[in-house]
């Protein structure tokens, strides 16, 4: 059997008087919210990161001018164009992956904002506007993604090879490119430059927040060492005694860890307890920024609306507390049992 | 067995607690100290206060390493051991202090249980062994008091039965009689004579003269930190202090 005092419950260095159960758990509990905040921010902002590149961004949208004007080919410019993009929908070319044409009142709707009234009662000649999803990871998408490469490449001859078809062919050719050649003077307007910088904001957003955890540990460590250190100075004498009668290191390092990481473990869920009403308050008013918004109209539904990701990082911070707790109360009592034969 | 050849001892910050806030302690307190005492030896460590008897002791109980010379305890090389070789030889030593150096948080009875806990002994064991200790020294109904609730001489016959309660093979006692009614002292020697002739080396520092001419035996006497004198028949003249005569 290894030597040891008696389990931690017993208490034979007199830890539970020297080491005590309310500034340390407090300090836990504040940094158990701190890190709960800044767990869910960086979540968060990935969430959205994410969305705006499934959602919004990966919209793109087509103007027609002179929708009925004749096209090459026999037809009108907004046929051509639509045939173009239900071809390239079809066969997945250029990361189309689906294109509706709007209605004349949605696209009224659209410029009401702007014009102030309806469009049809000023009698406007208004273009054919196509919404079309693209495939986010698809390369076409990418390189538009960064800078408005998208057309990059070969427009070259591809419609003259067989119009649309021909341009699909080309694998690398451009939407407008394509778009072009079958309606000269369309316009396409993408999100990728705003979508760029929303990422990198994000990216930063996490970047900082994965600062802030450390520090957070980082002070959780020296908090636990300051107080560990505390009890070795209120334990002395008895930390010598046991010493002396040949305890281990270990077997008096054990306690004060038991004791410190249960502490830092109750704190901090104690703080987890505090900071998840907040966290689903902060859910709520981040809702319309969010894809489902729609249900975020219970307690129920913002809970089961919140990331899985944040939910089980959360429940880990009290284990992570337990562990910091553990493992700096180890390293400081044995560092200073070291200053002993 | 122990032997010590030519060991000093200067207390630095590392060695003493209360080195940063006594400059005395950061004088040489042992010189030059040899002598040897074969298994299951037995010697009187005689000499004034402040002869160097408490500093020979630590030094002995492994709370201090020599700062000079060698030191072997119980076949160990001490200024040679590992840090962590340590731990498993202090466990076979037991030792009485002045001051008792009792747990203040802990009962009698866990105070006593400590070195057969730290030996790994099952719990059930333990109970039976520490009550018979307590019995010994006569504290059985004291069993579950605290060591303020304890007079001087309930604590010092329980720090007694904690040292001797994991049958050590080294016993340091220092003034273990202090506090102790000449009934109690009888029975403490009586219990040192016996472990000493089952096997256990003793070292029993003291001022208590009537003590030592009542068990005669060898005996180390120190005098500002330098060994006088190591025989059986001790000159207690040779201490030359007032201290020593009159205590």
């Amino acid at each position: 059997m290894r030597p040891s005092l008696r389990p931690a419950k017993a208490d034979d260095l007199g830890l539970r008087r020297a080491l005590s159960d309310r500034l340390l758990p407090l300090l836990v509990t504040a940094m158990t919210i701190l890190a709960a905040l800044t767990l869910a921010g960086a979540i968060a902002a990935a969430g959205l990161a994410r969305h705006w590149r499934g959602g919004a961004a990966t919209m793109v949208t087509v103007q027609v001018p002179d929708p009925s004007d004749a096209a090459p080919g026999g037809t009108t410019r907004a046929v051509a164009v639509a045939r173009l993009l239900e071809m390239l929908q079809g066969r997945g070319g250029l990361g189309v992956s689906g294109a509706r044409l709007l209605t004349e009142p949605e696209v009224g709707a659209l410029l009401k904002p702007w014009l102030g009234v309806d469009a049809a009662a000023l009698s406007l000649k208004l273009p054919a506007v196509f919404e079309v999803r693209m495939k986010y990871s698809s390369a076409a998408f990418a390189a538009g993604a960064a800078g408005d490469a998208f057309a990059a490449g070969a427009a070259g001859d591809a419609f003259a090879a067989g119009a649309a078809g021909a341009a699909f062919a080309a694998g690398a050719a451009g939407l407008d490119a394509a778009l072009a050649r079958v309606a000269p003077g369309t316009l396409v307007e993408r999100n990728g430059v705003w979508l760029s910088r929303l990422t990198g904001l994000a990216a930063s957003l996490q970047a900082c927040a994965a600062v802030a955890l450390a520090m957070v540990a980082f002070i959780a460590a020296a908090v636990v060492a300051l107080a560990t250190r505390a009890g070795l100075a209120a334990r002395r004498d008895a930390i010598e005694i046991v010493h002396g009668l040949g305890a281990p290191d270990r077997a008096i390092a054990g306690p004060f860890s038991a004791r410190i990481s249960g502490l830092a473990f109750g704190g901090s869920l104690l703080g987890l307890i505090l900071v998840v009403p907040l966290l689903i308050g902060l859910a709520q008013v981040s809702a319309p920024f969010q894809a489902d918004a729609a249900g975020f109209h219970s307690p129920e539904a913002l809970l089961a609306a919140l990331p899985v990701f944040l939910w089980v990082s959360l429940a880990a911070l009290p284990l992570a507390a337990g562990l910091i707790g553990w493992s700096t109360a180890q390293l400081t009592v044995r560092g200073w049992l070291r200053r002993l034969p | 067995m122990v032997r010590l050849e030519s060991v000093g001892l200067r207390y630095g910050r590392a060695d003493s607690p209360g080195a940063g806030h006594n400059q005395a302690l950061h004088d040489q307190v042992l010189h030059d100290v040899s002598f040897y005492i074969p298994g299951g030896g037995f010697r009187w460590l005689l000499g004034p206060s402040g002869a160097g008897k408490t500093s020979l002791l630590r030094l002995l109980m492994l709370a201090v390493r020599p700062s000079s010379g060698r030191l072997e305890v119980l076949g160990t090389a001490i200024e040679r051991c590992k840090r962590r070789d340590l731990p498993p030889l202090r466990r076979r030593i037991g030792t009485i202090f002045q001051d008792f150096r009792l747990l203040p948080h802990l009962s009698a009875f866990d105070n006593v249980a400590l070195p057969v806990r730290l030996a790994g002994r099952p719990e059930g064991q333990v109970r039976a062994d520490v009550e018979e200790m307590l019995r010994f020294v006569g504290l059985t109904r004291r069993s579950d008091a605290r060591p303020a609730e304890l007079s001087g001489g309930e604590q010092q016959r329980v720090a007694i039965a904690r040292a001797v309660i994991a049958r050590p093979k080294l016993l340091l006692a220092d003034e273990p009689t202090g506090n102790l009614d000449d009934v109690q002292a009888t029975r403490l020697m009586q219990l040192l004579i016996e472990l000493n002739r089952l096997g256990t080396t003793a070292v029993v520092a003291t001022h208590n003269q009537a003590l030592v001419q009542r068990y005669p035996g060898r005996a180390l006497v120190l005098a500002d930190g330098r060994l006088v004198q190591d025989g059986t028949d001790v000159a207690f003249a040779a201490c030359d202090g007032t201290q020593w005569r009159g205590a």
